[in-house]
């Protein structure tokens, strides 16, 4: 019955747990500290001492990936939770309860679509301080009217479906016919819409490290990285290659994942041999 | 008399070889009226379609001829064929919501062909469209060309469809299932209509239909379909009279026929269910920012009783009323007036304890199997989600009741199933016994077959009142068709415009009807009857 898992979805999920391992791995051992900084070795090229190079002041490249791994993939993950569990409660409760309340909440919801996803992070930024948390909740606070305008919709055409009405039939209170009828069938356009959102997310952090609300340095994340490459991209061309490489690998490996989620997590695709 | 089409060994078949079509052979002579019966599955639609070479994408025509007077259609070139559509060949589909362009005047797509193939001026056309509209019985011919599709019901589109498909006097008219989607008594109209329209022209026609009704009702001769092949081959009458294949037989079988009549109830026995004068109203809305829509009265003071082991069919057309008023019988839509009584005491909706002892006791089939099974839940655990609200059971408990409800509604083994890998027949059993497996005092059934084949049809409707008979829960049973009632019903209920305007026994509605609503009904309802002796 069970379809063999597809190439696309192997190489997602691999790059993915590269992703994961190495950020596992970055918490306990790096070849050398992050954040030491060695005046005598800046901008060493890629070689066998430093196998990704050093940076203006001499930090090793391959071991601040490591570590930017680590935050880039915390930051990002928690982002898109938290923009999906709160986007995603809003949207359920608006669309299945309708009416005034929904008229409420989207009217606010609309509002804050209505600001570029960054510059509304920019402004919780500036009331949540820039640190790690921070970035979390102002991106988070940022994405989630996008998941709740998502969520929404889906939840208006499910709300009408017949099996819901068999729900209330039955005998279910609404709270119960809400989980258990209309919330799992919201699943998959959130799936691949959080896949996006993770693409995103890892992007806006790099742009608001850019701006310097980002991860305070010294602390490296992919972003900040990317940034500081850039009064270096022609003499030490490494410096953005290695970061950018990272970014762009790990959307491809989400976006993979996220197709095959996707298709997996709706029984009408998993069952057909 | 030389036949005007005929289709010799064609057969259809996938990517892959699959045949879905296997050797059908038919002939239609100028001017008759042959019908390709089957149900879903079997073939037919694709079969007639692969007459114009209209398949859908993956199939193609495999083997076999299609001959129209000289030509054979499946070796014509694509440019000489689409000649041929349209003015020979006229089809109608089956979904009258969808085959009308919804962004052009109606006028405008019944001038297209026109001008298209007998190159008439634009003032020819127009008064040729007013002239072919006013012959289908379009009230405002002028208002009609000027007004776009989504003005109109589904009946009345179905003429426009018609109308302009027979504007071209076309030799030969491919109709299928026309006027499945519509309620029995526009079916009539519209049937009526398309075969005297095609008399007047020497139209032959070739109906697809799962309906025998209409066979026996319009055909000349018919050719029965099954798996892809021609089973039976025939005049109509002499195959529906004396079926000689097991397959005909078994649909001539399930045509609409009367089950044995109801013991007599006691007079005394107190009703399970009461409607006393139930209003509803669908309130209209108004506002800044909206269109304005008028208020509807859905159901306008209807009162009925219903008794343990009883059931009652309530009958009429579309926009009778008759569905609002059983879920109005559940609570699922606010009374404006009048009241629903269950076993003798109104139901109190603001006290949870009385809300739930209704519900837990009265349960709803529905008509769409389709949409009424959580795609996400397994056939188990959607039989078993009723019983989640009796605390007095266990998780085994349930799963023995869950799998004894599945061995009664001959589904034992598939529990373990999504709804999707079920056919509709299956799907409508999961939905019946997740209705019954808390053993309701009373079950509203709003059409639960009519999105079923004929032979499924009958095993569904079998299958309920066996269930029916072994556990005497109350039934009000929803349908358009009183045909479809006869097999089940012991009371009929006949509405129209929100009333009641006409309540009996079975056997007296329909023997002696004395509304004439009812007896169009009647009339219209296809059967077997209808067959001169």
């Amino acid at each position: 019955m069970r379809r063999p898992v597809p190439l696309n979805a192997l190489i997602g999920g691999s790059l993915i747990g590269l992703l994961v391992l190495t950020a596992a791995v970055a918490l306990v051992w790096t070849p050398y500290d992050p954040l030491a900084v060695n005046l005598r070795a800046r901008m060493v090229p890629p070689g066998a001492a430093y196998p990704l190079g050093t940076d203006e002041f001499g930090r090793d490249v391959l071991s601040r990936l490591m570590a930017g791994a680590a935050s880039s993939t915390i930051v990002s993950l928690a982002t898109v939770a938290f923009a999906v569990v709160a986007g995603g409660t809003l949207g359920l409760v608006a669309g299945f309860l309708r009416g005034w309340t929904d008229r409420a909440l989207m009217a606010v919801n609309d509002a804050l679509l209505a600001f570029p996803g960054i510059l509304l992070a920019l402004g919780f930024l500036v009331v949540f301080g820039a640190s790690k948390w921070g970035i979390v909740i102002a991106l988070g606070l940022a994405y989630a009217p996008s998941v709740a305008r998502v969520v929404r919709g889906t939840v208006l055409s499910i709300r009408e479906r017949e099996y819901v009405e068999a729900s209330r039939v039955i005998g279910n209170p609404e709270h119960v016919t809400l989980w258990r009828h209309v919330a799992p069938n919201c699943i998959a356009p959130v799936a691949v819409l959080a896949t996006s959102m993770f693409g995103w997310v890892l992007l806006s952090e790099s742009a608001l490290s850019f701006l310097g609300l980002g991860v305070p340095p010294p602390a490296p994340t992919w972003g900040n990285m990317l940034a500081g490459s850039r009064p270096f991209m022609e003499s030490a061309v490494w410096l953005g290659i290695a970061p950018g490489l990272c970014i762009a690998l790990s959307l491809l490996g989400i976006n993979l994942l996220g197709d095959w989620l996707r298709d997996r997590l709706d029984p009408r695709m998993a069952v057909h041999a | 008399m030389s036949a005007l089409l005929s289709v010799e060994g064609l057969s259809v078949e996938v990517q892959g070889g699959r045949r879905v079509v296997d050797e059908v052979s038919f002939a239609i002579a100028p001017g008759r009226f042959r019908a390709l019966v089957g149900e879903s599955g079997s073939g037919k639609t694709m079969a007639a379609r692969a007459v114009l070479r209209l398949l859908p994408p993956g199939l193609r025509i495999a083997a076999g001829a299609v001959r129209l007077g000289g030509d054979d259609l499946t070796a014509l070139p694509d440019p000489a064929l689409r000649q041929l559509r349209g003015p020979s060949i006229g089809m109608v589909f089956q979904e009258p919501m969808v085959s009308l362009n919804p962004a052009i005047r109606i006028g405008a797509q019944m001038q297209e062909a026109l001008i298209l193939h007998r190159r008439l001026s634009r003032a020819e056309a127009e008064a040729a469209a007013r002239a072919m509209l006013a012959r289908v019985q379009i009230g405002d011919p002028d208002r009609c060309l000027a007004a776009f599709p989504h003005e109109f019901s589904g009946g009345m589109r179905q003429r426009i469809m018609i109308a302009s498909v027979m504007l071209l006097r076309p030799a030969l008219l491919i109709a299928d299932e026309p006027t499945t989607a519509l309620d029995t008594l526009t079916q009539r109209e519209v049937l009526d209509l398309m075969t005297g329209l095609a008399r007047e022209q020497g139209t032959a026609v070739l109906l697809i239909t799962h309906n025998l009704g209409l066979v026996a009702r319009y055909a000349d001769s018919v050719s029965v379909m099954r798996d892809g092949r021609v089973v039976e081959d025939g005049d109509a009458r002499a195959v529906l009279a004396a079926p000689k294949h097991g397959y005909t037989a078994a649909l001539v079988d399930a045509l609409p026929r009367r089950g044995a009549a109801a013991p007599p109830r006691r007079e005394d026995e107190a009703p399970v269910i009461e409607a006393r004068d139930v209003v509803v109203r669908f309130p209209g809305r108004g506002g800044l920012f909206r269109r304005a829509v008028p208020e509807v009265q859905a159901v306008r003071g209807v009162s009925l009783a219903v008794k343990p082991g009883e059931t009652v069919a309530v009958v009429g057309g579309s926009g009778s009323g008759k569905t609002t008023f059983g879920r109005a019988l559940l609570g699922l839509v606010k009374l404006a007036g009048g009241e629903v009584r269950f076993r003798g005491a109104p139901i109190d909706w603001s006290d949870r304890a009385s809300r739930l002892r209704f519900r837990m006791a009265c349960q709803l089939v529905f008509q769409d199997p389709y949409s009424s099974l959580d795609p996400r839940m397994r056939v188990d655990a959607i039989v078993e989600e009723p019983l989640k609200l009796l605390p007095e059971l266990d998780r085994d408990a349930r799963m023995r009741r869950v799998g004894a409800m599945l061995e009664e509604v001959g589904l034992a083994g598939y529990g373990a199933r999504f709804p999707h890998a079920l056919s509709g027949g299956q799907r409508q059993r999961v939905a019946i016994a997740r209705a019954l497996v808390r053993d309701p005092a009373f079950v509203v059934a709003d059409e639960p077959v009519s999105a079923l084949d004929m032979t499924i049809q009958k095993q569904v409707l079998d299958l309920f009142a066996r269930l029916q008979r072994e556990r005497g829960f109350a039934c009000v049973f929803v349908s358009h068709d009183l045909g479809a009632v006869e097999r089940i019903a012991d009371r009929i209920a006949v509405m129209q415009d929100g009333r009641i305007v006409e309540e009996g026994p079975r056997d007296a509605v329909l023997d002696a009807p004395r509304h004439p609503y009812t007896r169009a009904l009647l009339s219209a309802s296809p059967r077997l009857e209808v067959l001169p002796a």
